[in-house]
């Protein structure tokens, strides 16, 4: 049965509280129901209140639609004029507002490198670390026009190549266009409050693992670079440059090489496991010495993991009817 | 005038009339000549008398050789300082190339200058009047060292242009691409013939076989068959493209401001009525305008 639309329910409860006898079986069309009478109406009225909870009348409670824009897409207007000459000048391309846009941004390039020296000094913006290219679907959006893959690709790469470039507040006002700030993406990770220890030196602790090694490290504020691993210095307890390399990389990745002391623990695992394991405590230890977009930086910075994500890659295991993981025992053909 | 007969069928259709054709009375006639997708040009009742007045707004520039004084706008020397005369080495020359080439120095072609003055002058002539009769000029180029500019030229005149990927149909089947009542370009301007694989651009063929009219810029290593109005001429160097790029958007231009004047002249004659002197006076005021 079809919903009863308000109008007709508005004159069916504006008949029962007028406690009137209506017969349906005459009328045509929406209702098909039971006729309504004396002893029919309660219940007629107990199912209205459990419906419409508001009542049939209340304006608070009328269906709220959503305006034509939100639900029919964007259509593109009829782009000639009386005489038929097209309003754009790239109109014959086809996709004139994607090559208008790509026309502009080469503009502000060309610009850009006609005013500033050719060999700028490398100037870091930090605003682009919490933001994001937008993605083909939202720039179709924005154009109302289809795009391909590669013209997209060719957008992104004119809009990182301008950012190369020393640019203005205009410049950087027409690239935020086309960014969008990725807020999920920050996990709120707990930043360790300092704690102080007895000369009054600052540090942080954190754990850290890989495959199955478990590290903990200590990291003080001050320090001249030296780290102890179990007692012993780094340097005997790991032989091999790769893993004194792994264990270097944060603080190289921030610049503060030989600024910080660290003492840590670790057990289980083999040589790259445990290398691996305090690599990522210091890294989480260091989070509370820095600033925020350090953090943020020091998240994207190695991708495709980052410095402050634990390796989930573990030993798969061993299946049965294989020898290994994934080695199949030696095929005979007879 | 045979380039011209070719572009006839297509400027009548625009509704426009030359004056050597002396037909009565073309109207329907020609309606159902017009190819797929061409828009009828606009219908408007007009009386006897402003019709007499657009007809001869139309025919004054087709009177006088050169109208829009295209001569003084380039000589031979400017070409030569802009480097129009170099052309490819040898081994690219293409064979319907040879009567525009003057020589060969150094393994390098010379194009001849006196020849391509002639071409230009016909060339931009041509486009003047297109423009003064308000016809869809487009610009086509699918060299990546130019597109900037010669978009902006584009867009300074008025005009349009096409210096990207060139879609299939975009000519032949533009009904289906962009609306059932799109008006077609009136004249297709090729400032680089060719595309990015040194093959004739798809464009040429497409516009002979829409008979739309089509000036290029040929160089050495290019075809100029089935182009209208070939320009034998370097499109390689950024000076000679520039030049070339000036000259078509100062033509435009002028061809513009030279129809507003005419209406703007005409306008003025209307309410005094189609008076003898009247007319006297504009041919008269035309010339000294055409001639300064």
């Amino acid at each position: 049965m079809a919903a009863p639309c308000v109008s007709c329910c508005r004159g069916l409860s504006y008949r029962l509280f007028l406690g009137l006898r209506v017969n349906f079986a005459q009328t045509q069309g929406y209702w098909q129901t039971l006729p309504v009478d004396a002893q029919t109406a309660p219940e007629s009225q107990r199912a209205i209140a459990y419906l419409f909870p508001s009542g049939l009348f209340e304006k608070r409670a009328r269906p709220i639609m959503k305006h034509p824009e939100q639900i029919f897409p964007k259509q593109r207007a009829i782009q000639w004029g009386e005489d038929g000459r097209p309003f754009h000048f790239l109109f014959y391309t086809g996709k004139q507002s994607y090559y208008s846009l790509m026309h502009d941004t080469y503009g502000k390039l060309l610009q850009l490198e006609k005013h500033n020296d050719p060999f700028p000094q490398k100037t870091e913006s930090m605003n682009l670390i919490g933001s994001r290219w937008l993605i083909k679907e939202e720039l179709e959006e924005m154009l109302v026009e289809k795009l391909s893959d590669q013209d997209y690709m060719q957008f992104i790469r004119l809009l990182e190549k301008l950012l190369t470039l020393q640019y203005g507040p205009a410049e950087e006002e027409f690239i935020q266009r086309f960014r969008r700030s990725v807020t999920i993406q920050s996990q709120k990770q707990l930043i360790e409050p300092l704690q102080y220890d007895e000369q009054g030196m600052a540090f942080s602790t954190s754990e850290g693992r890989r495959k199955s090694a478990r590290a903990e490290a200590v990291v003080y504020e001050r320090g001249s670079g030296k780290i102890r691993v179990n007692g012993i210095d780094y340097l005997q307890y790991f032989p091999i440059t790769q893993d004194r390399e792994q264990l270097m990389f944060p603080f190289h990745y921030l610049d503060r090489l030989g600024k910080h002391d660290v003492i840590c623990t670790v057990s289980g695992g083999g040589r790259s496991a445990q290398a691996g394991a305090i690599r990522l405590a210091m890294a989480k230890a260091l989070c509370s010495f820095i600033t925020e977009d350090e953090v943020e930086w020091m998240r994207q910075g190695m991708h495709p993991a980052g410095l402050l994500t634990s390796d989930p890659r573990v030993r798969e295991r061993k299946k049965p009817g294989q020898e290994g993981a994934r080695r199949k025992f030696t095929w005979k053909k007879r | 005038m045979a380039p011209f007969a070719s572009v006839l069928p297509r400027l009548l259709c625009a509704g426009v009339r030359p004056s050597f054709l002396h037909k009565a009375a073309p109207g329907p006639a020609l309606q159902s000549r017009r190819t797929l997708g061409r828009a009828p040009a606009p219908e408007v009742s007009e009386p006897e008398d402003r019709d007499d007045l657009q007809s001869k707004l139309l025919e004054l520039p087709l009177q006088q050789p050169d109208f829009f004084n295209i001569k003084e706008l380039f000589s031979m020397k400017t070409l030569f300082d802009a480097r129009v005369h170099l052309g490819h080495k040898a081994g690219c020359r293409h064979r319907f190339m040879e009567p525009y080439i003057f020589g060969c120095r150094l393994d390098q072609d010379i194009i001849d200058l006196e020849q391509t003055v002639r071409h230009l002058q016909l060339a931009l002539n041509f486009t003047a009047h297109v423009a003064y009769r308000k016809g869809i000029i487009l610009f086509v180029s699918r060299n990546r060292q130019f597109t900037h500019l010669i978009e902006n030229t584009a867009r300074d005149c008025g005009e349009y242009a096409h210096t990207r990927y060139f879609k299939g149909g975009l000519l032949t089947n533009a009904p289906l691409l962009f609306g059932p009542t799109v008006r077609l370009p009136d004249l297709i301007i090729f400032l680089h013939t060719l595309n990015n694989v040194f093959e004739p651009h798809v464009a040429v063929r497409d516009a002979a076989k829409m008979n739309i009219p089509t000036v290029g810029i040929v160089d050495t290593n290019c075809n100029p068959c089935l182009i209208t109005y070939p320009v034998p001429g370097n499109d390689d160097s950024p000076p000679a493209v520039h030049l070339f790029c000036r000259l078509f958007q100062i033509t435009i231009n002028r061809a513009k401001e030279k129809r507003r004047q005419m209406e703007a002249l005409y306008r003025l004659q209307g309410p005094q009525g189609a008076e003898g002197s009247g007319t006297g006076d504009t041919s008269s005021r035309a010339d000294s305008s055409c001639s300064s």
